[in-house]
């Protein structure tokens, strides 16, 4: 299938407007009173990998400059042009999602991926395809941090207007639905109810839907089998196949079906290239790499984001250099940042309300991992959305800097 | 990276093509041992490590040695220059990188984060904001987070206003200064009250370059470039500034955090990329970031402003910032930067475990609780720091998950009941308690069944984030047995 552009669904106007909506939401918010919560990290792809420590180097004291014998009294003229790079390889293009007239049922479809050089090292070279955001939709009630809930609360017991809502009044561009009923350790929902539920959000809304399985590598296999027979030819991004799979034998079940009814499949891994490798490489064998995109791990900040960071770096700097088998699309599931405890926690006045600080911790893991590169992220807060949003548009509109709004910021009364 | 490019003056060796037997050539080869390293070979192994610098080797710095050492300075030296500003134990340094991406070594020198306050402050506002700027502080797994300098921003444009308010903040607080007045005279009346101090002088531009020039060699202080959107100005005014004789130079392409947020980001980017990746001398200065620049715009929303200049901070801390200045000073805003710059300046070569084997809080007796987690680092900080803040009597096994937290060792096999079973019996457990219950993290939930079986222990399933320890104890302990 060929791929497709989408338009990006934001003018200069549009973006200002939202100034006022990102103030409703960040102010909103700050007259509720609250209470600890328990989180049910369950669904979070929370990993925690690594540390050191923070080391402190002294100054050379060898200077480049070496004093000319006659101080100059005029400017020199000294040119710049800006560097160019080329690299070898590509990342793959995917498309989520697939309209009537391709097989599917949906009226947007959504293509990640096609990167020729590391993510905004310059204005000139943009992503081909600008990153996109999936909002989340649970099918069961879930703890979530309050400062959460209290967008979806009113919803939270129906997914197909849960899933609504984060399209229409939150502007999702795919929608994913997390199934945590299936998890063998909670309700243990069969296949049926999960491809039950999964119809009625395919009916709800009308942009590409990611499908969230619980983990378990055999009940997933199951679902994933069942709903990809349901929803024939509609390209879903089934979240996720994992090396558990294939220790489990059921990688190949969910592969084959992922081919058989043209659906895409997320590829998770524990933030470590080698298995990330290993298991496109076994994918390969049974689907084409153009329906495989990976998710290396995304940690919260302050418990690890550096290690997702890096690894988003190497991966895609390798990817770019020629390794084909991190040539794929990346999605970062942003929402971890709630794992966080400066996320959700109540601190003293001085860290701030957490009905800013959440928010700001989702949106700052976010834009961190978009500068390593991220084409589609999964996200929760709608102040985060917004701001990501805003962030996409404005990196991509390189020579719009104004001189004079900044250049007496020194003088500034605040 | 491949490429080409026009601007490649002399091919330098990067940090990462430099052997230990680079270094040692021009080491005095003695084995002296006063750098406290083995010998020679071993320093110079480190050394190109990153681990130490050349002045830890005494010898090299006598005059005997001069040659040896200027070698090797030009050698080892960061493709970003290392600037320092301040005196003393007050000094930072700043720069001083070798690479572009952080796995390809490690990064160097934190990014210093300055807020600032204004000369037309009334003086007790003044004093306020400095106790305030010098008090906060995060405590993150054991470590104190916090905020470094001070910016003094002249709003009155008066000679006399700005060095006033300059000597009252010099007398509050021994804090690193960064000097903020485009006039010159204005400079100079600021540098007649710290001059002493090495304030960085903030900023010579296309208009008063050689006036600031001047300043910065007569105090013999660092000189920040600022040439906002404009980096073909940029590169003229540091040659310029070079050929002035002015060695301490520091670099501001303009932070725009609104309208130009792609310039801001690709401009250090490609000053970065040309230092690390092309060795290009004019762009191998420290970066300095201005997220206080969001507030500029015509946004009348406070918190509007501070989500900006939080979310622009940010990012300049990805993308190679190595100062910044900063205005708000909310816990919100300040937390996510404090937090990520200490991960970020992380040594990505380093293990990232900790020790196994059963640690002991407080005066813990046979009936005291046991808990176990995993020998990740951050999460055994974590929970360390969470049982110290409560003062809890209790053993910790800590097992050995090659460096994996709970939740990705129960995923990958490492945290299981058998290794469960193996850390009682090899920490001799039984002879510490009298009891047989085991608190495992909320996060390892299920394995309890497993482990009750391969253990003979009675499992109780923990919290899942350890603050909630303390809590769960007052409701748990002692268990009942069943």
């Amino acid at each position: 299938m060929a791929p497709k552009k989408i338009d990006i669904p934001s003018g200069n106007e549009k973006l200002l407007a939202l100034a006022p909506q990102l103030l409703e939401l960040l102010k909103g918010v700050n007259q509720v009173e609250l209470e600890n919560f328990t989180m049910e990290i369950g669904d979070l792809e929370l990993f925690i990998p690594a540390f050191g420590s923070m080391p402190a180097q002294g100054a050379s004291s060898a200077g480049p400059a070496t004093p000319a014998p006659a101080k100059p009294t005029e400017l020199f003229r000294e040119s710049y042009k800006p560097l160019e790079f080329t690299y070898p390889g590509k990342i793959r293009e995917v498309t989520l999602g697939a309209t009537r007239a391709e097989g599917g049922s949906r009226s947007k479809t959504v293509t990640i991926g096609g990167a020729t050089t590391p993510a905004y090292v310059d204005g000139l070279h943009l992503p081909p395809h600008l990153p996109v955001i999936a909002l989340d939709v649970f099918d069961m009630n879930v703890s979530l941090p309050k400062v959460l809930r209290e967008n979806v609360g009113d919803v939270m017991e129906d997914p197909a207007e849960w899933a609504k809502m984060n399209v229409k009044k939150f502007g999702a561009d795919v929608i994913t639905i997390h199934l945590m009923s299936t998890d063998p350790l909670f309700k243990d929902a069969s296949p049926a109810t999960a491809v039950k539920t999964v119809e009625e959000i395919l009916q709800a809304v009308d942009v590409p839907i990611i499908v969230g399985g619980c983990g378990d590598p055999r009940k997933d296999a199951d679902v994933f089998t069942a709903i990809a027979e349901m929803a024939d030819g509609e390209r879903l991004l089934l979240n996720s196949v994992t090396l558990d799979m294939a220790e489990s034998k059921t990688l190949e079940r969910v592969a084959t079906a992922a081919r058989d009814h043209d659906h895409i499949l997320l590829a998770f891994t524990g933030l470590e290239l080698n298995n990330a490798k290993e298991l496109n490489r076994r994918l390969y064998k049974f689907i084409p790499p153009e329906q495989i995109v990976m998710d290396l791990t995304t940690v919260a900040l302050g418990y690890g984001l550096e290690y997702s960071f890096t690894i988003h770096e190497r991966a895609r700097y390798a990817a770019l250099m020629g390794d084909e088998e991190l040539a794929h699309p990346v999605i970062s599931a942003a929402t971890n940042a709630w794992a966080a405890r400066e996320a959700w926690m109540k601190m003293p006045a001085e860290y701030g309300s957490r009905e800013l600080r959440g928010p700001v911790w989702e949106t700052v893991n976010a834009l961190t991992l978009l500068l390593a590169g991220m084409d589609l992220f999964l996200m929760m807060h709608p102040a985060a959305v917004l701001t990501l949003k805003d962030v996409i548009h404005r990196l991509g509109k390189p020579g719009s800097s104004k001189t004079d709004r900044i250049e007496d910021w020194v003088s500034v009364r605040l | 990276m491949s490429g080409t490019d026009m601007q490649v003056p002399k091919r330098k060796k990067s940090i990462r093509e430099i052997s230990p037997i680079d270094v040692y050539k021009s080491l005095p080869k003695t084995n002296c041992g006063e750098c406290g390293e083995a010998n020679c070979m071993a320093f110079a192994t480190r050394l190109v490590n990153g681990e130490l610098v050349l002045t830890d080797c005494p010898p090299i710095l006598t005059d005997a040695n001069s040659k040896s050492y200027a070698e090797l300075s030009i050698l080892l030296a960061p493709p970003v220059h290392a600037v320092q500003i301040g005196t003393g134990e007050y000094r930072m340094t700043i720069g001083g990188k070798y690479v572009l991406q952080r796995h390809e070594f490690t990064y160097h020198n934190p990014t210093p984060i300055a807020l600032d306050v204004y000369d037309l402050m009334p003086e007790a506002e003044l004093l306020e904001r400095v106790r305030h700027i010098e008090e906060f502080s995060y405590n993150y797994i054991g470590r104190k987070l916090v905020l470094n300098a001070i910016a003094i921003r002249s709003c009155s444009n008066d000679s006399g206003t700005f060095g006033s308010a300059v000597r009252k903040i010099a007398e509050m607080s021994h804090y690193p200064l960064i000097l903020c007045a485009l006039d010159p005279e204005v400079m100079a009346a600021g540098l007649r009250e710290v001059g002493e101090r090495r304030p960085l002088i903030y900023a010579a531009t296309k208009s008063t370059w050689k006036e600031m020039a001047e300043l910065s060699l007569t105090y013999d202080a660092p000189l920040a470039v600022f040439a906002p959107g404009d980096l073909g100005l940029l590169r003229s005014l540091v040659k310029t500034l070079r050929e002035y004789g002015v060695t301490d130079l520091v670099l501001d392409p303009g932070t725009f955090a609104e309208e130009g947020l792609s310039d801001t980001i690709s401009n250090f980017t490609a000053i970065r990329a040309g230092a690390c990746r092309n060795f290009d001398e004019l762009f191998g200065y420290p970066l300095l970031g201005v997220p206080l620049t969001a507030w500029t715009g015509d946004e009348i929303s406070e918190d509007v402003l501070k989500w900006r200049e939080a979310i622009t901070a940010s990012m300049l801390l990805s993308r190679y910032a190595d100062l910044l200045i900063m205005h708000s000073m909310d816990g919100w805003v300040l937390l996510p930067q404090l937090i990520w710059r200490f991960n970020l300046y992380t040594d990505p070569r380093k293990p990232v475990s900790v020790e196994s084997g059963v640690k002991t809080f407080g005066r813990p007796g046979p009936d005291s609780p046991v808990l176990i987690t995993t020998n990740y680092a951050l999460t055994y900080f974590t929970v360390e720091s969470d049982i110290k803040a409560a003062n809890l009597d209790c053993y910790l096994i800590v097992v050995d998950t090659g460096g994996l937290s709970v939740e990705s060792a129960v995923a990958g096999r490492y945290f299981t009941a058998d290794s469960i079973a193996n850390a009682l019996k090899s920490c001799n457990v039984a002879a510490l308690v009298s009891h047989t219950s085991l608190i495992i993290p909320g996060l390892a939930a299920r394995l309890s069944g497993e482990t009750e079986e391969s253990t003979g222990w009675q499992i109780l399933v923990g919290p899942k984030d350890s603050s909630g320890i303390p809590q769960f104890l007052r409701e748990h302990w002692p268990p009942d047995r069943s």
